[in-house]
């Protein structure tokens, strides 16, 4: 006897518990084994590029924002780089590191989000995340003190910071980046050891470095697939040519080694955070108005400023034609781009790998749709 | 016709009560009833509505209580606070939830099979509420003391994969398909180990009656059978679908699996359906390998019974708040290739030692507690090295764990590596 079988096709998404938003994947499967993967996004699209060009330079902070609202002070900072590369103005020191300092802390609040959300999708109910949200919650107490808002901060400006580090925050970062550490490794002992977590993650989703590199995807999906790229470290910006930290690689390119790379990284944020809390000296942290006005009005021309984010190379391309408002703002987002390889990745894996590998990924569908 | 009821004293007490007079109650040493004689249909039926109310209301009653009870510890353990608006401590939200549940709007899609649609909650539900009439809650408090006690159980647990398969598919739902076959597939695989890890405890016990097994317990199940326990406990959570092992409702990949189109109370009914299937699992557990009711003397039976079933049903949220889930692949793989495994060895060592001890004791049991024990040492010198001998079997293949060696120079790109639908 022949039994008839044929492919079921799936639409999973937009609403949906585990698609980081608003994703929507149209799957073909062959019993639980995924044939074909059509990911199908634009449901966060509110024209910010666009946007941009109706705002002045300063109001267009507040736009990238709200790109990526898990990581929003590093987008500022990738922002204001295009900015100050466009009209040529030179930063504040003291800016410069306060920046820096509140970029690694964003970043350690990005990836602690990752490795919750990734737990999350793994099955495991609501524990680990509820602890990286612990952190992350202190992590946004000292956002508040910097500069009044806990999620869309809008804290950079051309120049430097919008205004210097209240006398408490100092204190604060000390106790925690003594306290942080310890919370990494109770975090590392609940999941990195779970034999589970092991099964679930490893070899699956394999990303080889040249087809990554094809497809350039950036940031800590490229790292762990074993190619030491990272934008801090190759093309310095800011003050991160004056501080030492190392860049964790593994070589798997699966999904554990993706939640590996992002662990280790939050370690190495801690030390950079060091460095510039102690090379930080006292200073405007801004240029006045009267060299930087508050209507910046740069040449006509255009600039692209990257930073390493979070999630990857996150750049900004502002094209001037001398007025108030960018002529052209165009963003690289590293979401996006880490996504176009999302059918490779999950092509034979099965339902349960679905979600775990697009967890792995890290995206935010803010940035992906902008 | 009622005389037969007589030996389950939760029946007599309540039955001679009303009808002492009758000649049943009269030899048991009874007085006379309030009722006259004559009229002792009337007590039966009393009786039976009464004995059957108070079981399936202490089961529902017991479905709000660990749906707090969860949402409480899993909010310990996660480091919140968990539900405290209505009643104390939040006592009341299950009850505030079930409100709103039946005022919801009743929903059978369009594409739905309307008859089975509404049969599935029926079938989930029946088959739970009927595994609490053969579980003795304490010294004779059990509804029917059937001598087939844990082959009834068995055959009506496995009525739970025919529900949720009849749900999903009845729902017309391609999301729900995969739920309903990952409970039959689920079904398939956990029965055989779960029925042959009773098996080990059958030969100790010579009985198929559960408060037969319960008196057979001079020390407990979990001491003497320590495999049979590891095997029924994890097949007992496939059954159930809790975690790891809750793929049927699994919520990152299925939203609500075969819930997904069910709404007010038929939703209500099947999710309770589900937690009650946790209580009898967990009832099970405590009957079998916990020696139930037994317990130290000025204790009462009962309170034995529900805190053994309290911690058993601590350890499983416990388990589901920190374990993530397992793959379809794994689960499957768990079942056919260890606990099936696990379970043979356990019945190798059982048979040879039930052979070796095989004399009647004085008071009837198969087994004095010495030879329980005796048992209890060999089982778990067996225990640890087949554990180890399963695991080594079932390992992940060797990993290549060569981390921060990165590659010389980041790769360039190839003709070879394949572009294939990038960035189209």
């Amino acid at each position: 006897m022949t039994v008839k079988t044929e492919p079921i096709s799936i639409n999973l998404g937009p609403q949906h518990p585990s698609t980081h938003g608003v994703f929507r994947f149209r799957v073909t499967f062959d019993g639980e084994e995924i044939i074909d993967v059509e990911p199908i996004f634009g449901y966060l699209h509110r024209g910010s590029e666009k946007l941009a060009e109706e705002r002045t330079y300063q109001q267009v902070v507040t736009l990238t924002d709200r790109m990526d609202y898990v990581s929003s002070m590093l987008s500022n900072q990738a922002y204001m780089l295009a900015v100050e590369k466009l009209c040529g103005i030179e930063p504040s020191p003291r800016g410069v590191w306060l920046r820096m300092i509140a970029g690694e802390l964003q970043r350690i609040a990005s990836h602690l989000v990752a490795v919750g959300f990734l737990l999350q999708d793994l099955g495991s109910w609501g524990t680990p995340l509820t602890y990286v949200m612990r952190e992350r919650e202190s992590i946004l107490s000292m956002f508040e003190m910097l500069c009044g808002a806990r999620i869309t901060n809008s804290y950079l400006r051309p120049g430097g910071v919008f205004m210097d580090a209240p006398d408490e925050f100092w204190p604060t970062l000390h106790s925690f980046l003594e306290e942080l550490p310890h919370r990494i490794d109770e975090l590392e002992n609940y999941l990195t050891g779970n034999e589970i977590i092991f099964a679930r993650t490893k070899g699956v989703a394999v990303l080889p470095p040249d087809v990554a590199v094809n497809a350039s995807i950036t940031g800590p999906m490229l790292r762990a697939s074993g190619v030491d790229w990272d934008l801090r470290h190759r093309d310095p910006y800011d003050f991160y040519d004056q501080v030492e930290f190392e860049r964790p690689l593994h070589t798997a390119g699966d999904n554990f080694a993706r939640y590996w790379v992002r662990m280790e990284e939050m370690r190495e944020c801690i030390k950079i955070i060091r460095q510039c809390a102690q090379k930080i000296e006292p200073g405007p942290v801004r240029p006045s108005h009267d060299e930087v006005p508050f209507l910046v009005r740069p040449p006509a021309g255009d600039a692209y400023g990257a930073i390493e984010g979070s999630k990857g190379e996150l750049g900004f391309y502002l094209v001037s034609d001398g007025g108030i408002s960018p002529y052209r703002c165009h963003v690289r987002a590293p979401s996006l781009i880490n996504l176009t390889l999302l059918r490779e990745m999950l092509i034979g894996t099965l339902m349960g790998d679905l979600f775990v590998s697009f967890g792995s990924i890290d995206l935010n569908m803010g940035e992906v749709d902008r | 016709m009622n005389e037969r009821f007589l030996d389950n004293s939760l029946f007599r007490n309540i039955y001679c009560y009303m009808a002492g007079d009758s000649q049943g109650c009269v030899s048991h040493g009874y007085d006379s009833g309030f009722l006259p004689s004559g009229w002792e249909w009337v007590a039966f039926a009393i009786t039976a509505f009464v004995i059957a109310n108070l079981f399936i209301q202490g089961a529902l009653g017991g479905v709000l209580a660990l749906i707090w009870g969860e949402r409480r510890i899993l909010a310990r353990f996660q480091n919140r606070v968990g539900p405290n608006r209505w009643g104390p401590l939040g006592s009341l939200t299950s009850v505030a939830d079930a409100v709103k549940t039946m005022f919801k709007e009743d929903i059978v899609p369009d594409q739905a099979d309307r008859f089975l649609f509404n049969l599935a909650p029926i079938v989930m539900v029946i088959p739970v509420l009927m595994v609490f009439a053969v579980i003795p809650i304490g010294i004779g408090t059990v509804v029917a003391d059937i001598n087939i006690g844990l082959l009834f159980v068995i055959a009506i647990t496995s009525a739970s994969g025919l529900a949720i398969a009849m749900a999903a598919w009845a729902s017309a739902n391609r999301i729900a398909i995969f739920s309903g076959l990952r409970a039959v597939a689920l079904l398939v695989s956990y029965e055989i180990p779960m029925a042959l890890s009773l098996l080990g405890v059958l030969m100790i016990t010579g009985t198929l009656s559960m408060t037969g097994t319960i008196e057979a317990q001079h020390v407990p199940f979990i001491i003497v059978q320590p495999l049979g326990f590891l095997v029924f406990f994890l097949a007992a959570l496939a059954e159930m679908s809790r975690t790891p092992f809750d793929l049927t409702e699994a919520e990152s990949e299925l939203a609500a699996g075969h819930l997904n189109d069910y709404s007010s109370m038929k939703f209500g009914v099947l999710f309770l359906a589900e937690w009650a299937a946790t209580i009898a699992g967990a009832a099970i557990i405590t009957t079998v390998f916990l020696s139930g009711w037994r317990g130290w003397e000025p204790i009462p039976s009962h309170i034995w019974f529900v805190a053994k079933l309290v911690g058993v049903l601590f350890l499983i949220i416990w388990i589901r708040a920190t374990w993530p889930r397992l793959r379809i692949d794994q689960v499957l793989a768990i079942a056919w290739k260890g606990l099936f495994e696990l379970t043979l060895i356990n019945l190798v060592v059982t048979a040879i030692l039930t052979a070796a001890m095989s004399d009647r004791e004085a008071d009837g049991s198969l087994f004095s507690a010495g030879e329980l024990w005796i048992m209890a040492a060999v089982n778990w010198a067996v225990f640890f090295p087949s554990i180890w001998l399963i695991g080594k079997l079932l390992a992940a293949k060797p990993y290549d764990e060569s981390k921060g060696d990165a590659l010389p120079e980041y790769p360039v790109a190839t003709e070879e590596a394949s572009l294939e639908g990038v960035a189209d």
